[in-house]
């Protein structure tokens, strides 16, 4: 009953609707850039509400998943990705770049987003990851006349592709050795006796998706493309895609292989290790603060990782709450950077922020609230992040990493201390131009968030999370 | 009425005070200035109020812990605050110490005054709230987020290196406390509660106290700091500004000692006794090595930084005696020297702020100048070497004594700490104080102003009053501190 399958789909469908009559909308009154972004910012809004309100169940021969982990995790992709939209659009529009397609590229980037968090067998899966990458190369390229972000777009295309050819691989031998691509017939397979080769499989998966969430020693091309990136793009990207990624993960693991969670428990620790440690000792040496969050990334995205490899539901809500305040916590720092320039040009390297307190306060005490959350200081939304990762990972045995990630993160202290030093101790570097209102109150507004409103926040993220963890196949 | 988050939070009402002020009057900063010093000093003599009459309503018979409150939050967490008969003494020392901090920076502070006052107000928040915290998790944000204010106050207002300092302080207290954070994580998901009073009770196995023991006294072991991880503080003591140092050696050092007391001794006993003879030869160590160096700087701030370790050994010591009167000592020791070595840090401060110099060569025959001055800095001088009818007095024969009990050797070792605590004090005393007055830049020095007197008055009476009348603070923590004892003697099998 295709009728009946739509009702669990509808947060898909407003998408895909959505983004094709804004595509023509667009085409037809191309000046109306402002009108499109707004659409696409009720388009998404609209999504939102409808994944947080739509009855659960499953849809397409169980390919669409809509249970709670599906619904928790489209509705922070999808506010995720409005935000990214007022964000983006001013910023594109400063920069002679007049066009329509950048709202609608969100949206249906959202729309592979959210395909993913509902991922139910290894064809929607691919159709997802699919889905959302192609959005994203685009919008990295956005920027058509700077060299560098056409440069980011190549670079993020190819190894995307590569990616998502070693996905694909992977899927191909699942499907192969367990005769389905459906994630509860792969479970019941790999349940029956150990197989060489869907474990085979697996592995390339989890290399695929190690890529798309950029962890180590996949993560070369994230600080690339963060730089050579639009600011307003990477604020986006930064943040809900890697969402979308970790609950297709934990979906592939928790679905289809939680029989195996011993084998891919290693791979993950270690993966999330390498992670931490590339992500701390790598960023010592950044000047341009892009990078250096592309490496803060790799090693946020280490400790997401580490919750996943508790292989318990404590792991995925760890995981779960993490993502969702790291993303908050990035959004608003690529948010500040977006609001920063000198007479035109943008603020991207350490040295620019010097004495930014005296010029900038707002925004100086927002970057700082950021860099200090990143750091996982307590009270900000950073620390809270990480309590829900380490507390999971110690219940599930895991001492060792968690202590090895708990060092990692002093050594991440210094780049995220030098960046405060930069703001606070060190002499004005100069004047800066007046922050675009829009910017600045998404910096402000997710500041705040870190500190104090995490506070409250918190009081139903975590019941709401444990309920989306409940959804998938662990213990 | 929650006496103790009102203690807590009054100083952020400060805070907001400050800033409204500094927003209303965007364009002219230099006018709020003096208004905002007055805001922040009202409001640390308003905290000081309130401790007073926590103290006073404080129930010293009742060993266990009062004030309670608590409100549960999300995952098991809640807000729990309580004092008992030793944290109760350490929110005094806080809030006595923080209005003459205040005071001591009316002059000497002259760029960016209202972010100073602001961290101020803030640090003295987190502190009180670090001896106030019933739930492990609470305990930890304020405990943890302490250092950012700290941070901001020696790499901001600090002296020339200061920003090598800042970094030092920072990184070495946080690798401290992240293993903590671990413990506390395991502790956690291993109990089912964060209440702190909860924990005391559960009695963690033997094996796993030597770890969680372990990780925790890698943080208190930092922020005491004990010898070896010591390094940070003459560092963070000489760029630190003089009201930083003051709140330095007066307080933070003080929430090693304390987290000893609250966590150490009663969650694992016998982690404890198991490594008592390794803190006891740290302890040694640090009283016996520190001193040493502490003679041969050249640097005043330093000297009495060396000489803050040196004090913390005999504190640690103290603590880990497990008896009560090294207990007792341990704790009359800390509160002494908050008082003393805050004192002489102010006492630098004055030279300082005339001569702007620390350097001990630069001065000389000061007495001849600033007869007031060498008067009262030879009472701090006599109070640092433990001289009778000081405070300083009480807490190390006390200490001593309950080491004695343990470990003679340990005692005797430590005892030579006190002569040469005397070495070096008398050494710099002579050398800054007494002489012929041969510099040319000292002969227009001034003795004290009135403010000064104003701000030494309060320490010279407590100094005194604290050396000859120590039962007023033995009747506050005897309670608390025998039941710790008990607990702890019972939990051992001794």
């Amino acid at each position: 009953m295709i009728s009946a399958d739509l009702a669990f789909a509808y947060p898909e469908l407003i998408l895909a609707i959505g983004s094709l009559v804004l595509l023509v909308a667009g085409a037809f009154a191309p000046k109306q850039t402002a009108a499109v972004g707004g659409g696409a910012v009720l388009v998404l809004l609209a999504a939102a509400y409808a994944a947080a309100t739509r009855p659960l169940g499953e849809a397409f021969a169980g390919g669409l998943v809509a249970d709670s982990a599906a619904a928790f995790a489209k509705v922070a992709i999808y506010l995720a990705s409005a935000i990214a939209i007022p964000l983006g659009q001013p910023w594109f529009e400063r920069r002679g770049v007049k066009t329509f397609e950048f709202p609608v590229l969100v949206v249906l980037a959202a729309l592979g987003m959210g395909m993913m968090a509902s991922s139910g067998d290894l064809i929607s899966l691919y159709v997802g990851v699919e889905l959302h990458s192609l959005a994203l190369y685009v919008l990295a390229a956005m920027h058509r006349d700077n060299g560098k972000a056409s440069e980011a777009g190549l670079k993020y295309f190819v190894l995307g592709a590569l990616s998502s050819g070693l996905l694909l691989y992977g899927s191909s031998l699942i499907y192969g050795f367990a005769g389905s691509t459906h994630y509860a017939d792969i479970a019941a397979a790999a349940g029956q006796q150990a197989n060489a080769g869907l474990l085979f499989g697996l592995v390339f998966v989890i290399c695929g998706l190690a890529f798309k969430v950029s962890a180590a020693p996949f993560h070369m091309w994230t600080p690339d493309v963060y730089e050579g990136a639009p600011t307003p793009v990477v604020a986006f990207f930064a943040a809900a895609p890697k969402l979308a990624a970790m609950v297709l993960f934990a979906r592939v693991l928790g679905d289809g292989f939680p029989a195996a969670a011993d084998q891919w428990q290693q791979v993950l620790v270690a993966i999330a290790l390498m992670s931490v440690a590339v992500g701390a000792f790598a960023g010592l040496v950044q000047k341009n603060l892009k990078r250096l969050w592309a490496y803060s990334s790799i090693a946020n995205i280490g400790y997401a990782v580490l919750g996943l490899a508790s292989g318990t539901s404590d792991g995925v809500q760890a995981m779960l709450v993490f993502m969702v305040l790291y993303m908050i916590d990035v959004t608003g720092f690529f948010a500040c950077l977006t609001a920063l320039s000198r007479e035109g040009k943008s603020m991207e390297t350490i040295e620019d922020m010097a004495g930014l307190i005296k010029e900038r306060p707002a925004l100086a005490l927002a970057m700082t609230a950021f860099s200090l959350s990143a750091l996982g200081l307590p009270p900000f939304s950073g620390f809270w992040a990480k309590i829900y990762v380490f507390k999971a990972a110690l219940g599930a045995g895991l001492w060792g990493p968690a202590v090895i990630g708990l060092v990692g993160s002093v050594v991440a202290a210094f780049y995220y201390l030098r960046l405060i030093k930069a703001m606070w101790f060190d002499g004005s570097a100069g004047a800066t131009d007046r922050p675009p209102m829009e910017a600045k109150a998404i910096a402000v507004a997710m500041a705040l968030f870190a500190f104090p409103l995490v506070l409250i926040a918190l009081t139903w993220l975590d019941p709401a999370a444990a309920k989306a963890a409940q959804a998938f196949g662990l213990a | 009425m929650p006496l103790l988050s009102l203690i807590t939070y009054a100083p952020l009402v400060g805070v907001l005070g400050i800033l409204a002020l500094r927003l209303s009057a965007r364009a002219d900063e230099s006018k709020t200035v003096e208004a905002s010093k007055w805001i922040a000093f009202v409001t640390t003599l308003a905290t000081f109020a309130l401790s007073i009459l926590l103290v006073a309503q404080f129930n010293p018979n009742e060993p266990g812990f009062q004030f309670v409150e608590e409100t549960p939050w999300f995952a098991g967490l809640a807000y729990r605050m309580g004092v008992d008969g030793i944290s109760v003494l350490f929110v005094l020392l806080t809030a006595f110490l923080m209005p003459i901090c205040i005071a001591a920076s009316w002059k000497s502070i002259e760029k960016r005054v209202h972010e100073y006052l602001i961290a101020f107000l803030i640090l003295e928040t987190l502190v009180i709230g670090v001896f106030c915290a019933l739930d492990l998790v609470l305990f930890y944000i304020f405990f943890e987020f302490g250092l950012v204010p700290m941070f901001l106050i020696i790499g901001i207002w600090g002296g020339a290196r200061r920003v090598y300092a800042a970094y030092k302080f920072f990184l070495y207290t946080l690798l401290g406390s992240v293993l903590m954070l671990a413990a506390i994580l395991w502790m956690i998901s291993t109990a089912g509660t964060s209440s702190i009073p909860e924990l005391m009770a559960y009695g963690f196995a033997p094996e796993a106290q030597l770890w969680l023991w372990f990780a925790f006294f890698a943080s208190f072991a930092v922020k005491m700091p004990m010898w070896p991880v010591h390094t940070w503080l003459p560092d963070a003591h000489v760029e630190a500004p003089t009201a930083g140092s003051v709140i330095l050696a007066g307080i933070l050092l003080k929430m090693g000692g304390y987290g000893f007391l609250r966590f150490s001794l009663p969650m694992f006993p016998q982690a404890s006794e198991y490594f008592t003879p390794l803190v006891f030869a740290m302890s040694v160590i640090a009283v016996i090595y520190t001193s040493l160096i502490a003679f041969r700087q050249t640097d005043v701030k330093k000297l009495i930084a060396y000489s803050s370790v040196a004090h913390m050994g005999l504190v640690t010591m103290g603590i880990f005696a497990g008896n009560a009167a090294g207990v007792q000592g341990a704790i009359y020791q800390m509160l002494s020297h908050g008082v003393i070595s805050g004192a002489l840090f102010l006492c630098v401060g004055v030279i300082y702020d005339r001569m702007h110099t620390r350097e001990i060569a630069f001065y000389g025959g000061l007495v001849n100048r600033m007869p007031w001055y060498a008067a009262i800095f030879l009472l701090f001088t006599m109070g640092n070497v433990g001289l009778p009818g000081t405070s300083g007095f009480v807490g190390e024969i006390l200490s001593m004594t309950g080491v004695y009990e343990v470990s003679t050797w340990t005692a005797i070792l430590a005892a030579t700490g006190v002569i040469l605590s005397a070495v070096y004090m008398l050494t710099l005393y002579r050398r800054v104080v007494f002489g012929t007055l041969t510099n040319p830049k000292l002969e227009t020095i001034n003795d004290l102003e009135w403010r000064e007197w104003a701000i030494f008055l309060p320490l010279i009476i407590s100094t005194l009053y604290l050396g000859v009348q120590p039962n007023i603070v033995f009747d506050l923590t005897g309670a608390s501190v025998d039941q710790l004892v008990q607990v702890y003697r019972a939990a051992i099998g001794g």
